[in-house]
């Protein structure tokens, strides 16, 4: 079963074009949206959360439409950006407050629980928290509600990575009963490189690679070697060649890895790599 | 049970896990009859993919090692089973016949060959 469906996704700014995104992300499962800055990402998801409307497309969570239904379609997302959201004058108990006036899935019960767990003050004003804090206090406020799609921003970005190890353990929890899912994007790979089941790469708007992560890393291999060994056939297999005083690097298509010599070296790439590769690539 | 996933490992996740599984499985640390965690919390516990484990688990079932049951999950079966003995054939097979093959191509004599095979086993 899907959760999210995404089809013929645009929209058209003046500078920016974001053009023709699909995919589907099924019932519990972590998908991993990368890509460098300004290709679109935030772009995506901020149309998910419908915080942007599409020049083109369509928008699916559990088959509903945001224009069919938009409060049962916002009921089911808990959105978490790089930049926090509750107004800096707040204390905790305002932001409970505002939640259970808002939310009708959510506990206050769930609420309290989270920040015993993440020992965060109810009495402190939340313009001297920790970053880190108002992460967990976000991440508080989207997990005491009901929802089915936690759509992550570069929510990880300036923690720790003590924290982001919770945070990532957090995901996971959240897509146990095989019926939510997460959409996340971030600019540390390796965080996805774990736990995402797949991975959605854009640049400049357009979509790059789209494929279960297994699958994307056991497609290349990263090959390292001398410029001067490389035949004419290998030099149009290779990916984004990059070039040092002593050697180059650059991906290939596992299935073409018969057309490397021993005197190549080679490994699985990861999920940084492939992406420097195919930017470099200019596909 | 335990399973160790190495970043460094030459070998994809889902196969550690799966090897790893394999081996205590058969040398008898996972008793038959025993149920695995689901794929989901295994998932969690070891911190890798949904899609990983599941083809971890997927992997065992087709080599005999696991059967997944309705309500009951992942199950141990037996491994004195004659599919896993005809497949670990198949294998040691597998493996002396490219040995062999090499050999005749670089043109050595049985001898050799077996006197290389004698000192591995004596190891």
């Amino acid at each position: 079963m899907e959760l999210l469906e995404v089809k013929n996704l645009s929209k058209h700014y003046k500078a920016f074009d974001l053009q023709n995104i699909n995919f589907t992300l099924p019932k519990g499962y972590i998908m991993g949206y990368v890509g460098p800055n300004g290709s679109g990402k935030s772009t995506t998801l901020n149309l998910i959360t419908n915080i942007c409307k599409c020049t083109e497309g369509e928008i699916r969570i559990n088959g509903i439409s945001c224009e069919e239904d938009a409060v049962a379609y916002k009921e089911q997302i808990g959105y978490i950006g790089d930049e926090f959201y509750f107004p800096n004058n707040f204390k905790v108990k305002n932001i409970r407050r505002v939640l259970q006036n808002f939310y009708p899935t959510f506990s206050a019960k769930k609420f309290d629980g989270f920040l015993q767990r993440w020992n965060l003050p109810e009495k402190k004003p939340i313009k001297d928290f920790s970053r880190g804090m108002k992460v967990m206090l976000m991440f508080a406020s989207v997990l005491s509600r009901d929802t089915k799609l936690m759509v992550l921003d570069e929510a990880t970005n300036g923690l720790d990575p003590v924290m982001r190890t919770e945070i990532l353990q957090l995901l996971q929890e959240y897509v146990m009963d095989g019926e939510r899912s997460v959409i996340f994007s971030t600019h540390i790979l390796s965080d996805l490189e774990q736990i995402a089941d797949y991975i959605y790469f854009i640049h400049q708007g357009r979509t790059v690679l789209y494929d279960a992560k297994d699958e994307l890393i056991e497609s290349y291999l990263l090959v390292k070697g001398e410029k001067s060994a490389v035949s004419s056939e290998l030099e149009k297999a290779l990916i984004g060649v990059i070039d040092n005083a002593y050697g180059f690097e650059a991906l290939l298509s596992s299935d073409q890895a018969g057309l490397l010599g021993t005197e190549f070296q080679y490994e699985k790439p990861n999920i940084d790599q492939i992406v420097v590769h195919f930017i470099k690539d200019g596909r | 049970m335990k399973i160790i996933i190495s970043n460094q490992s030459e070998l994809p996740i889902y196969a550690q896990i799966r090897e790893q599984l394999k081996e205590q499985i058969l040398n008898g640390q996972i008793l038959e009859g025993s149920t695995l965690p689901s794929i989901r919390q295994l998932a969690k516990e070891v911190g890798v993919s949904v899609i990983t484990t599941t083809r971890a688990y997927s992997d065992l079932e087709t080599e005999g090692f696991i059967a997944s049951m309705q309500g009951k999950g992942s199950v141990v079966l037996s491994t004195d089973n004659n599919l896993l003995k005809e497949q670990s054939l198949m294998r040691i097979e597998e493996g002396l016949t490219t040995a062999i093959e090499t050999a005749r191509t670089m043109g050595m004599s049985e001898e050799e060959l077996l006197h290389i095979f004698k000192n591995l086993l004596e190891r």
